[in-house]
């Protein structure tokens, strides 16, 4: 079967300065691009979630130089530069009973945003999100 | 196998004979000969012949690790410093240094009764052993070093550090068994891991005799399950004379040989005596050594005595193993804690690894506050935030359970935590007094 999701890269790091750059450095060294990127903070500690061009390069990179690292299904989404764009997902998806857990923006050029959305029933969002033709087909490169 | 079976399956009346005659003579010999036991008897105005027997022993003062310090270096010796054929010493940390010292005799007691428990715990003249404890001033090293030469054992004597060293070794000359401290024995055992070495595949390592540092029951079935050996707890300090006393096979507390150490547990707040079973200070008086006899010596190890005859046929009472150090209790806002404590309920949760630091701060209010640093285990990470702080909260409720404390949990990056290849030191208290 034809893969319809992303693979995000996600970072345990500890909240010292240096940390977040740690990461950054290693991924930039190896010639690795970030194309989408957040930390979400919790006190002592935060968790990275990005999408990169070369997944599991990174993956090894960063595991070798000792961080916690897992990679995690997410989806990409297309929505119009307009307002109610993510609005209409989310309805969508809640509508069909499914929960967004996180959602962030993909940096990207062009006249479309794109979304990850990190959701509780990925097969069901798939099709649905499918169906309504708002997900993200291209190549992350 | 015993390796004096008439010494150590003695009828437990003869042994009971045995400490009473040689508490009473052991009295007078500190008595006659050791300044530092004459003046302290006479301050208390205690005649040695009012000691009969071992009824008598809540009329003997203790003997602190204060006392050795404040006679530094011979003032509790008890024979001319040409009978000594060696010393040992501690480095003192918070003063001055400790120094014991051993007469011939005191050696051959020293090495007799580490001989028995070598044996008691399977090690054999086919085994090759790897004494990891350090040599020189620490007891470890040359303790283990006599009694496994004794026994026949085949000695591969490493010392501490150097571990991919110690690993090599370890592959190219089949050791068998491994003398060292239970966190080297984790560190080991990661670090082979690192350098594609499997212990329980790749080498012919069996046993472990680790002591020297407090540990616990999940400490031993996470080193058993990561290297396929059997760990076996070892107890003995320099003042008593080294490692002495280990279990046996049956793996339910460690045999002190009474015919050399009469023990009694006594409440460290009070000094009263606790009943059998009771955790308590474990107090030791020796009864066959002659350079710096011990009167009632304050280990500072808790621990539970039971002197029932053990399954494996010794009649040698046992102690349990060792809960926590009284100098390492630490108390937050007015509550004693353990480390030990800390160890156990961690080595209960799957989620985060064996090493931690405990960091004791005052707060700005005045109270204080106790963080507790764990790793987490790479299996366990999730890129959701709320299950890395429900974690958190997790081990704290159970911290809290356990120790009637609060802490604070924070998990960090495996492998960031210290690393400690002897007697590990994981509290930081940053408390102003
Ligand atoms: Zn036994």
């Amino acid at each position: 079967m034809e893969d319809k999701t992303l693979k995000q890269v996600s970072v345990f790091v500890e909240n010292k300065p240096g940390r977040l750059a740690a990461v950054t450095e290693k991924l930039y060294e190896k010639g690795i691009n970030i194309r989408a990127f957040t930390i979400a903070e919790a006190g002592d500690f935060g968790i990275i979630r990005m999408v990169v061009d070369k997944t599991d390069e990174a993956y090894e990179i960063l595991r070798n130089a000792g961080f916690t690292v897992t990679l995690t299904r997410v989806l990409g989404v297309e929505v119009e530069d307009e307002p109610g764009g993510l609005y209409r997902i989310a309805r969508a998806l809640g509508d069909a009973n499914i929960n967004i857990e996180y959602v962030y923006a993909f940096t990207s050029g062009g006249d479309k945003a794109l979304i990850i959305l990190r959701v509780n029933d990925l097969d069901k969002a798939v099709e649905l999100l499918e169906k309504e033709g708002m997900l993200f087909r291209g190549r992350i490169d | 196998m015993y390796w004096d079976p008439r010494a150590e399956k003695m009828p437990q009346k003869d042994l009971q004979e045995i400490q009473e005659r040689k508490l009473r003579a052991i009295i007078h010999h500190a008595y006659e000969y050791s300044p530092f036991y004459r003046k302290k008897f006479r301050e208390i105005r205690l005649n040695p012949w009012d000691i009969t027997g071992v009824r008598d022993l809540p009329k003997l003062p203790f003997t602190k690790k204060q006392d050795l310090r404040d006679n530094y270096p011979f003032g509790i010796f008890a024979v001319p410093i040409s009978q000594i054929v060696r010393f040992h010493a501690s480095s003192g940390t918070t003063g001055k240094p400790t120094v014991v010292g051993y007469t011939a005799n005191d050696v051959e007691v020293w090495v007799e009764s580490l001989c028995r428990s070598l044996v008691a715990c399977g090690v054999s003249r086919e085994d090759v052993m790897q004494i990891s404890y350090g040599y020189g001033l620490f007891t470890g090293g040359l303790g283990f070093h006599y009694a496994a030469e004794r026994v026949g054992a085949t000695v591969l004597p490493t010392s501490a550090g150097n571990t991919q060293r110690q690993i090599e070794l370890m592959k190219d000359l089949n050791t068998t068994v491994i003398a060292c401290t239970p966190s080297y024995m984790l560190y080991l055992s990661e670090y082979a891991a690192k350098i594609g070495t499997d212990i329980a595949e790749d080498t012919k390592l069996r046993r472990g005799i680790l002591g020297a540092e407090p540990w616990s029951e999940e400490t031993r079935r996470r080193i058993e399950g990561k290297t396929g050996i059997t760990a076996y707890d070892v107890y003995g300090t320099s003042e008593l004379s080294g490692p002495l006393f280990t279990e046996c096979t049956e793996k339910h507390g460690l045999h002190i040989w009474a015919d050399h150490f009469l023990i009694e547990i006594i409440d460290p707040e009070t000094g009263e005596q606790v009943g059998e079973g009771e955790k308590g200070e474990l107090v030791v008086t020796t009864l066959s050594k002659e350079a710096m006899p011990l009167i009632r010596w304050r280990t500072g190890d808790i621990t539970i005595m039971e002197s029932e005859k053990c399954a494996c046929g010794r009649t040698h009472p046992r102690i349990m193993r060792i809960l926590g150090r009284a100098d390492d209790m630490i108390i937050v806002r007015g509550v004693n804690v353990f480390p030990s404590q800390i160890e156990h309920v961690l080595m209960q949760i799957p989620e985060v690894g064996e090493h931690y630091m405990i960091i004791l701060e005052r707060a700005e209010d005045g109270l204080d506050k106790m963080t507790v640093q764990v790793e987490l285990s790479e299996k366990a990470f999730t890129d959701k935030v709320a299950d890395m702080l429900e974690l958190e909260k997790r081990i704290a409720e159970q911290l809290k359970a356990v120790l009637n404390v609060t802490a604070k949990v924070e998990i960090v990056n495996p492998g960031t935590l210290q690393r400690f290849e002897g007697k590990a030191k994981r509290v930081i208290d940053k408390r102003k007094i």
